[in-house]
C-alpha cells in the first residue's frame, strides 16, 4: 500500500437524497449554478435527470444497428458461399444463389449479432465491468442501488473549489455530503 | 438507518386484494427489502423445500432416462414406420411455446408500456430460458448420437459438406439457438441493477462478492441509465419479431412437408398464438402458488392475475379459430385426403385426444369470461393447468394423427408413447420446475428497479 501519494487526491463530493423531488431540485439547481461536471446516481432511471443533464442522446442505437448489419451480412455470405462457392449442387437447374430461401438465417443471425452489440456496447460504453470504483468507499452509498438518490460534483469541473463545493452542497439539504476519493 | 431497517408489515401485504398493482405498504424501501430478502434471509418457506425434494428424484429420472436412450438407441421409443416424429417433436413444439410467453410478456408489453408487467416479467423470463434448455434437449436426443449434433452446425469438415440452407430443419436450428441466446441476453441485462441490489444488501461478503461478479460494478449511475434503457429497449424490440419467427419457423417444419394436415399456410400464425397461449397458462401456473408462498400477493395482485386471464382468454380464441380454420379448409379444399385427416382426427383412432384438445382448450376457458373466475387463483390455476394440458394434447393429435393415417392405407398404424417416452417427457417436466425453484430462491424473482417506477412518487415522501 506505499505507492501513490499518501494523501489521497479529491475525486469530487457527493450527496445523498432521500427521495426523487429531492434529487431532480438538487440536480436542476447544481446545473444553474454551472458545474457540468456532475453525475447522479438512483436506484431506476429517471427522467427528470436525464432531461437536466442532457443525456438522451448516446450511440447505443447506432452500436446495434452496426451489429445487426454485420449479422444480416454475415449470415447471407455464410450461406451464399457454401451453396454457391464451395459445394454447388445442381437440383433440377435451380438458381444456387436461392436467396429467398437464405432469409430466415440472415434474419436469426441479425438479431443474434445485434442483440449482442446491445449488451457490449452498453456495457463497453458504460466503461462496464468495474468491480470496483471510488464511489463504493462510501458507507451509504449501497443505498444508490436500494432507496436513496446521489449527486456527485466531480473535481475536474472548473467551477470545483473543495470547501465552496462542499458548501454549495449543503444548502441543497442533503441527507449527507460526503468525499470521493481517487 | 431507522427508514432502512423498517419492517414490511407481511401479514397486511398477503392479504391484499384490492384493484391495484402494487399494494400501498409499498414503497422504495419495502419493496427493495421484500424481494431482496426472498434470496438473502434463509427463512425459505417449507413450500420451496417441498418441490425441491419432489423434484430431485424427477431430474434423476431425466437421467436415467436420457443414459437408457444413449444406451440402446431411439428404439426404446415407440416410432413406428409412418410415425416417425413422436413425443420428441410434441414436447420440443410444446416447450417452445411455453417459453415464447415470457418473451411475450417482457418484450412486448414492454414495448406496448404495459406497466403492470413489471413484476411479472423476470418470472416469465427465466421460464423462457428453462423452457428452452428442456425443448433443446429433445431434438437433440431425437437425432440418436446426440454426440454428433454439431453436425448441425455449418462448421467446415473433411467430407466439404454444408447444412441444407433451404430445409426449416436447419432454419430451426438457428432460430432456436438464437432465441436461446438472446433471452439469455434480455434476461440478465434486465437483472444487471438487481444484482447490484443484491450486492450492496448481502451480509456476507462471499455473498456479496458473488453478486458483485455479476453485477459487473452496476452503480446506477444517470449516464448508465440512459444507455441501459435504450439498449434494453432495442432488445425489447429485437426480441418481439424473434419470437414471431422462431415459432413460424417451427410450425415450418410441419407446414413444408406434404403431409396432410400439415400442409396448410394457417400454420405459423395458429403456432404462434398456440406457444403465447400455453406459455401465459404456465406463467398462472407458476405464479399463483410462488405469490402464495412467498407472500407476493401485494406485488403479484389480483389485477394481474386478472389481466393473465384476459389473455389466456383472448389468445384461446385465436387458437380456436386456428381449429376451426384447419376443419373448413381440410372441407373446402376438396381434396380428398385432406378431408379424409380431419374425420380421421375427430371419429378415428385418435378421437378420444381430438375431443379431449377441444375440451381443455375450447371449453375449459370459457368460464374465464366471468370477472369472479378471473379474479380467483383456484380457478385460474385449475385452468392454466387445463390449458397446459390441452396445448400438448393439440401438438399430439397436429404430429401423431397425420402420420399415423397418410396416403396410404398400408402403411397406417398405431402409436403410443413407450414408459421411456414418457419418463423423458416428465423428467424435463421436473427438471423445469427444478431449475425454477433454484431461480426464485438464489436471483430477485420480480425486478426490483422496474418495481420502483411504477410505485407512486408519493409514497416515498417523510410522513414525519
Amino acid at each position: 500500500m506505499n505507492h501513490g501519494p499518501a494523501r489521497p487526491e479529491l475525486r469530487g463530493l457527493v450527496a445523498e437524497f432521500e427521495n426523487e423531488e429531492a434529487i431532480v431540485e438538487a440536480t436542476q439547481k447544481t446545473v444553474d449554478a454551472g458545474y457540468h461536471h456532475i453525475e447522479t446516481y438512483t436506484p431506476y432511471p429517471l427522467d427528470e435527470l436525464l432531461d437536466i443533464q442532457h443525456l438522451h442522446k448516446n450511440k447505443v442505437a447506432l452500436v446495434i444497428l452496426i451489429g445487426g448489419l454485420t449479422g444480416c451480412t454475415v449470415g447471407f455470405f455464410m450461406q451464399w458461399f457454401a451453396s454457391v462457392i464451395h459445394y454447388p449442387i445442381n437440383v433440377g437447374g435451380r438458381p444456387l444463389n436461392s436467396w429467398p430461401a437464405f432469409i430466415p438465417v440472415m434474419f436469426e443471425c441479425t438479431v443474434l449479432f445485434a442483440s449482442f452489440a446491445a449488451l457490449i456496447g452498453m456495457m463497453v460504453m458504460n466503461k462496464l465491468p468495474r468491480p470496483n470504483h471510488p464511489l463504493f468507499d462510501i458507507e451509504r452509498f449501497r443505498y444508490a442501488t436500494q432507496d436513496r438518490f446521489f449527486l456527485c460534483i466531480e473535481a475536474e469541473d472548473p467551477y470545483f473549489e473543495k470547501d465552496a463545493t462542499r458548501q454549495f452542497l449543503e444548502e441543497l439539504n442533503p441527507h449527507e455530503v460526503n468525499e470521493v476519493e481517487a | 438507518m431507522s427508514q432502512q431497517d423498517q419492517a414490511v408489515d407481511i401479514e397486511k401485504v398477503d392479504k391484499y386484494t384490492g384493484d391495484g398493482f402494487v399494494a400501498p405498504e409499498y414503497n422504495n424501501t419495502t419493496v427493495t427489502q421484500k424481494i431482496s430478502n426472498i434470496v438473502l434471509r434463509a427463512d425459505t418457506p417449507w413450500g420451496w423445500y417441498l418441490a425441491v425434494a419432489v423434484l430431485l428424484p424427477v431430474v434423476g429420472m431425466l437421467g436415467i432416462s436420457i443414459t437408457w436412450l444413449v444406451l440402446i438407441g431411439t428404439g426404446v421409443w415407440g416410432l413406428n414406420v409412418p410415425v416417425g416424429w413422436g413425443f420428441a417433436i410434441i414436447n420440443f413444439v410444446w416447450w417452445i411455446g411455453i417459453g415464447h410467453a415470457g418473451t411475450l410478456i417482457s418484450a412486448i408489453l414492454h414495448l406496448m408500456r404495459q406497466d403492470w408487467r413489471n413484476s411479472i416479467n423476470r418470472f416469465a423470463e427465466a421460464m423462457t430460458i428453462f423452457a428452452v434448455m428442456c425443448a433443446v434437449m429433445f431434438p437433440l436426443l431425437h437425432v440418436g448420437r446426440p454426440w454428433l449434433a454439431y453436425w448441425l452446425l455449418p462448421l467446415p469438415n473433411t467430407m466439404s459438406l454444408w447444412p441444407q440452407w433451404r430445409s426449416p430443419l436447419v432454419w430451426d436450428v438457428f432460430a432456436v439457438s438464437t432465441y436461446f441466446t438472446v433471452s439469455l441476453i434480455f434476461w440478465y441485462m434486465g437483472m444487471i441493477p438487481d444484482l447490484g441490489t443484491l450486492r450492496d444488501r448481502a451480509k456476507h461478503p462471499v455473498v456479496a462478492r458473488i453478486y458483485g461478479i455479476f453485477a459487473m460494478g452496476w452503480r446506477g449511475a444517470s449516464s448508465h441509465w440512459a444507455r441501459y434503457e435504450k439498449a434494453y429497449l432495442i432488445l425489447a424490440g429485437l426480441s418481439t419479431p424473434l419470437v414471431l419467427s422462431v415459432h413460424s419457423i417451427v410450425s415450418l417444419d410441419f407446414a413444408v412437408s406434404l403431409i396432410p394436415g400439415w400442409h396448410t399456410t394457417v400454420f405459423p400464425p395458429y403456432f404462434v398464438a398456440g406457444a403465447i397461449y400455453a406459455g401465459f397458462a404456465m406463467v398462472l401456473t407458476l405464479t399463483i402458488p410462488v405469490r402464495h408462498w412467498f407472500g407476493l400477493q401485494g406485488l403479484i395482485t389480483t389485477r394481474h392475475l386478472e389481466n393473465m386471464g384476459k389473455v389466456t382468454l383472448a389468445t384461446g380464441f385465436i387458437v380456436v379459430y386456428g381449429y376451426a380454420m384447419e376443419a373448413f379448409i381440410s372441407w373446402y379444399s376438396a381434396s380428398p385426403y385432406e378431408g379424409f385427416m380431419m374425420w380421421n382426427r375427430m371419429t378415428g383412432q385418435y378421437a378420444p385426444v381430438y375431443w379431449a384438445l377441444i375440451f381443455c382448450n375450447a371449453v375449459s376457458i370459457q368460464i374465464l369470461w366471468w370477472k369472479r373466475a378471473r379474479r380467483s387463483p383456484l380457478v385460474l390455476f385449475i385452468v392454466s393447468l387445463i390449458v397446459g394440458v390441452g396445448m400438448w394434447l393439440e401438438r399430439f393429435v397436429i404430429v401423431v394423427t397425420s402420420l399415423a393415417n397418410d396416403y396410404m392405407p398400408s402403411s397406417w398404424d398405431y402409436y403410443a408413447g413407450t414408459i421411456w417416452d414418457w419418463s423423458l417427457y416428465i423428467g424435463t417436466i421436473g427438471f423445469f420446475l427444478f431449475m425454477m425453484c433454484l431461480f426464485i430462491r438464489f436471483l430477485p424473482m420480480i425486478p426490483m428497479s422496474e418495481m420502483k417506477m411504477i410505485i407512486p412518487k408519493h409514497r416515498n415522501k417523510k410522513d414525519a
